[in-house]
């Protein structure tokens, strides 16, 4: 089935999302797909996807279970291409407010806090938003700034070092809404879930592994 | 700035888009994947597919249809109709919804809503409330009764605290249906709409009475609803998502625009 030049991405299964939309999507932006339960799924592949809605003290439980935190920090920490989306996106930072104690330790590898997305006229904030830039990145090529993209969530990060964020959207307050930091790249919206600018996004994020590959 | 979204409904019955009254004179109307993916590329931005399947048996056949929808229709896709507990809420959305709403029963177990909120967050749980207006002394604030089984059943709840109390149990959406104008193309019960989205900070999608864009823009604007849902008139090509939106647009609301890609 393989058309040989065709990337490999991985995408996270660990139990906390839609694993056929992000999938399905991919393989429509010209990857092949393979869902990744154990580090040994890894082996062969080209990039990571970390998807993922709900909360962040179960999704780090399910990632050390499952024996796929300290690979998946390995890989990023070796610079290898690498997508966070939603709550993958929250996860990359150090910590989440979100959940019981108020404190949830996360992966560490971008510095920051997610944080509840205070003084939002609607929680969750869900629906299409509008993406702005706030420096031109190779991930948003032709799209145009200002697209709507999808959302669904309560919490943003709000990264520590500004020089990573690449867009804002605002929902009662502007937010951080994508970055990148070398090869590591991170979305609050759901490029799976957006339609035309969402395929878009995925194309230009395999152009990127490709393009470091 | 958050669009206000517009969102067609499609029922499904036996793995088939159909159309009818009451459940009766059911014609098909094609196929729910090859649909949805149409009105994705029209602007839809958000596709609710409601089981309408009759049998028990048929269940499996809704979440074949949601696998082949979300392979291609790359939009948010709910399911209502026929979800009853965690396991089901779970086996479809690894089928590819994001979003499951509950109906009667969450009405016969609100509990239900906190527990799947717990489980998948309260972003995929939608409670829809079917609505139906209580006689009123003139003058008098207007109430509403929750009515269940496709508006067969009579409740004890009155709508809006229901729909607080679904809120503080964890659904993260509301889908609000006025049972006196479903069908009936005499626009939204505005009243209804700002009744509940005024006592929740969710969102609410309003259903139940679209006629014309006009009616979508009274939806939003008068009844403060987040988006806002609708069966026959896209079915049956009375308007365009994209005439929709563009009345929305026009009176200075914030929508989602597309450009078609050939087509």
């Amino acid at each position: 089935m393989s058309g040989g030049s065709r990337l490999r991405v991985a995408v996270l299964d660990y139990g906390a999302a839609n694993m056929v939309s992000i999938s399905q999507a991919l393989v429509s932006a010209g990857a092949d797909a393979i869902v990744a339960a154990r580090p040994s799924d890894l082996a062969g592949v080209d990039a990571l996807v970390v998807p993922g809605v709900g909360a962040a003290a179960p999704a780090m439980v399910h990632l050390r279970e499952q024996g796929l935190l300290e690979p998946l920090r390995d890989w990023v920490r070796a610079g290898r291409p690498c997508l966070g989306i939603c709550l993958g996106f929250q996860l990359l930072f150090d910590a989440s407010d979100e959940g019981d104690s108020g404190d949830s330790p996360t992966l560490g590898l971008l510095a920051g806090r997610t944080v509840l997305l205070e003084d939002a006229p609607t929680l969750p904030h869900i629906g299409w938003n509008s993406v702005e830039a706030v420096r031109p990145h190779p991930l948003f090529e032709g799209i145009a700034d200002g697209s709507y993209f999808y959302f669904v969530h309560s919490f943003v990060p709000t990264p520590a070092d500004e020089s990573v964020v690449v867009a804002r959207t605002t929902h009662g307050r502007p937010f951080v809404s994508a970055v990148a930091s070398g090869s590591l790249y991170g979305l609050q919206f759901h490029p799976e879930k957006s339609a035309a600018a969402g395929h878009r996004l995925l194309v230009n994020f395999l152009g990127l592994v490709g393009g470091a590959a | 700035m958050l669009a206000r979204r517009v969102i067609p409904c499609l029922d499904v019955a036996n793995g088939r888009v159909v159309k009818g009254t009451k459940f009766v004179d059911l014609t098909d109307e094609g196929d729910p994947a090859e649909l949805a993916e149409r009105y994705a590329r029209e602007g839809a931005d958000e596709i609710v597919f409601l089981d309408i399947t009759a049998a028990h048996e048929g269940r499996g056949t809704m979440l074949e249809v949601v696998r082949r929808t979300a392979s291609r229709a790359f939009v948010p896709l709910t399911v209502g109709g026929g979800v009853r507990t965690m396991i089901e809420m779970r086996d479809v959305l690894r089928a590819g919804a994001d979003k499951v709403s509950f109906n009667t029963a969450a009405v016969a177990d609100p509990d239900l809503l906190t527990d799947c909120a717990r489980k998948f967050g309260s972003q995929a749980v939608v409670c829809a409330i079917d609505a139906r207006r209580l006689p009123s002394a003139s003058g008098a604030e207007p109430a509403w009764e929750v009515v269940t089984h496709g508006g067969r059943r009579q409740t004890e709840l009155e709508a809006v605290a229901w729909a607080v109390r679904a809120v503080e149990l964890g659904a993260g959406e509301l889908l609000v249906t006025s049972m006196d104008r479903d069908g009936t193309r005499s626009g939204f019960d505005t009243e209804l709409l700002r009744a509940i989205s005024s006592r929740v900070r969710v969102p609410v999608i309003a259903s139940g009475g679209a006629a014309g864009p006009d009616d979508f823009v009274a939806a939003v604007r008068d009844g403060g609803a987040d988006a806002v849902l609708a069966a026959s008139i896209f079915h049956r090509r009375m308007h365009s998502i994209a005439a929709v939106k563009a009345a929305m647009a026009e009176a200075g609301l914030p929508v989602r625009t597309v450009e078609e890609a050939g087509s």
